[in-house]
């Protein structure tokens, strides 16, 4: 296993006004898996990616990478994040940004220069390496989000709802950007999304979540062809046989969250 | 007649730096507003020499073309080299040192609220404090040298900017520190290349602020026990009835701080010029 989470749970603020945002989370994931989570809004996705990649700290439970457990953010980490304006350096062009995390991994000069421009090159972006961020459309700004991700050469690339800020077909595009790179870096991923398509479309397996104090509920294996194709996979009938399965199981636990709140308001 | 406009103008923030190229409209909107600044001050002076000769003829106010000789005459080159020089060295030293203190002070409260809640009382008392009233007290403790208007001159300046630094350090979103952090960019690294140019916004404005004020202090330590310097040139001439002197150094005053503010804009706008393509990018 390349990356196993086992027992984790974060609590945040003490005594009465502690809150169980996440109650446990068992997940192992192998070396060149990518998985999707999937769940409810509001389950703790984002909070679950913060303690994986140890820009929080976890209540209990631990991760191992390799076998080894982790404090603080690992070197073999990366972390694409939603907001790329709140994440990409406006300050320096999208080459300094994608140089910047190689600075500390004592690389040779020629080294860092190549993993910039083949990088850029994955995402189709070598023609805007010298701009701003700012410069660039939404879109644009979050594959170079993914060039820095994929420069840095992480074991396990983690995800957070990476494309919840662009539009629908630079969204679609994307999704086929992660699916070639795939290829290309036999890269691990680890994707947190609220969207369910996108889970089953990108993943070998789904990891659905239940609502807060989020655990596990169920996961499901993925198995469709290797080659994916926004139009054809998505009209097989075992595309909808999972998007049906995943949809009632976070729906269901929407439902049962609702009548939980109306009982406690009622009480 | 503002120096900002004159600044800005020029280069309209673009997103796409391939159409940078200026609409005719835009072109002859800017070549109408050059036209402005440059005839209404030019107006403004004339009225000036027409009224100091032809209408008032008062010791106090001598025509405007003789101070403009006596200008010529005392500050090409003697007094530039005895009062100019030496004034502007002080600002320059007071104003840098005020700079280097202020920024490595405020980065360390930014980053330890700790420190911040421990001295903000004590610096927004010095900082309460009317400058000018600290004179006195650093001409006992200092002496009357250039040592103590450098230090008058740095007290002052160096309020703003410390502030300014702490704020801004302190304020730096976090999905900037989560990324350095991600991606394991910390120490000074993490301090040069995240942290300052994230505060460098609010930085540069309490720098701009302190600029101004750094320059009155200059002209009032200069006015008190001194021997040289643009303040003591103003004073020393007014006390002397050398009236069209005295102006001539008023004018000089008013456009070193122009030139001053001037230079310090051109350099914010190198230094800040993804801040304002970023705000461009936003307001579209």
């Amino acid at each position: 296993m390349l990356l196993e989470i086992s027992n984790l749970g974060k609590v945040y603020g003490m005594g009465r006004n502690a809150v169980e945002a996440i109650g446990r989370i068992d997940l192992s994931i192998r070396e060149h898996e990518f998985v999707s989570v999937v769940g409810p809004s509001g389950c703790g996705k984002t909070t679950l990616m913060k303690c994986i990649s140890g820009l929080l700290e976890s209540t209990t439970g631990e991760v191992r990478l390799r076998g080894k457990r982790i404090s603080g953010t690992p070197e073999g980490m990366a972390l694409v994040f939603q907001e790329y304006g709140r994440s990409l350096f406006p300050w320096v062009t999208a080459r300094e940004n994608i140089l910047l995390p190689l600075k500390h991994q004592r690389l040779d000069k020629r080294v860092m220069n190549e993993r910039v421009e083949e990088a850029v090159d994955a995402v189709g972006l070598a023609e805007a390496i010298d701009r701003y961020p700012w410069q660039l459309s939404g879109g644009m700004q979050q594959r170079i989000a993914i060039a820095r991700a994929l420069a840095y050469k992480p074991e396990i690339l983690l995800m957070d709802e990476p494309f919840a800020s662009v539009d629908a077909q630079t969204r679609a595009d994307l999704e086929d950007l992660l699916l070639l790179v795939r290829r290309r870096y036999s890269i691990t991923l680890l994707l947190v999304t609220h969207d369910i398509d996108e889970s089953i479309y990108i993943g070998d397996r789904v990891v659905i979540l239940s609502g807060a104090p989020t655990h596990v509920k169920e996961e499901c294996v993925i198995d469709l062809p290797g080659l994916r194709d926004q139009v054809k996979t998505k009209e097989l009938q075992e595309f909808a046989r999972l998007r049906a399965h995943v949809f009632t199981q976070i729906r269901h636990d929407r439902a049962s969250d609702t009548k939980k709140q109306a009982v406690r308001s009622t009480c | 007649m503002s120096v900002i406009s004159v600044i800005t103008k020029g280069h309209q923030p673009t997103v796409d730096v391939s159409s940078r190229r200026w609409s005719d409209a835009r072109w002859r909107r800017n070549a109408l507003g050059t036209t402005l600044e440059i005839l209404v001050p030019l107006a403004l002076l004339g009225i000036w020499e027409f009224v100091t000769t032809q209408l008032v003829h008062s010791f106090y106010f001598p025509p405007l073309h003789k101070i403009l000789s006596t200008l010529v005459d005392v500050w090409f080159f003697d007094h530039m080299k005895a009062d100019l020089v030496p004034s502007v060295a002080r600002l320059l030293v007071g104003y840098g040192i005020a700079v280097i203190l202020g920024v490595g002070i405020g980065a360390f409260l930014g980053l330890s609220r700790r420190a911040q809640i421990a001295v903000e009382p004590l610096i927004e008392f010095l900082r309460s404090i009317p400058p000018p009233a600290f004179l006195p007290a650093a001409m006992v403790i200092i002496g009357v040298d250039d040592g103590m208007r450098v230090f008058v001159i740095t007290f002052v300046c160096l309020w703003p900017i410390l502030l300014n630094t702490a704020d801004g350090i302190a304020g730096v979103d976090q999905g900037f520190l989560d990324t350095a952090k991600v991606f394991g960019i910390k120490g000074f690294e993490r301090f040069r290349r995240v942290l300052l140019p994230a505060a460098a916004p609010q930085i540069f404005a309490g720098m701009r602020t302190t600029l101004a004020i750094g320059l009155i202090l200059m002209v009032i330590s200069e006015m008190v026990a001194s021997i040289n310097g643009i303040g003591y040139f103003v004073l020393n001439s007014q006390r002397t009835f050398a009236i069209p002197e005295m102006w001539s150094g008023t004018i000089v005053l008013g456009v070193l701080g122009y030139l001053l503010n001037f230079m310090f804009l051109c350099v914010e706008r190198k230094a800040l010029h993804w801040h304002r393509g970023l705000k461009a990018g936003q307001n579209v």
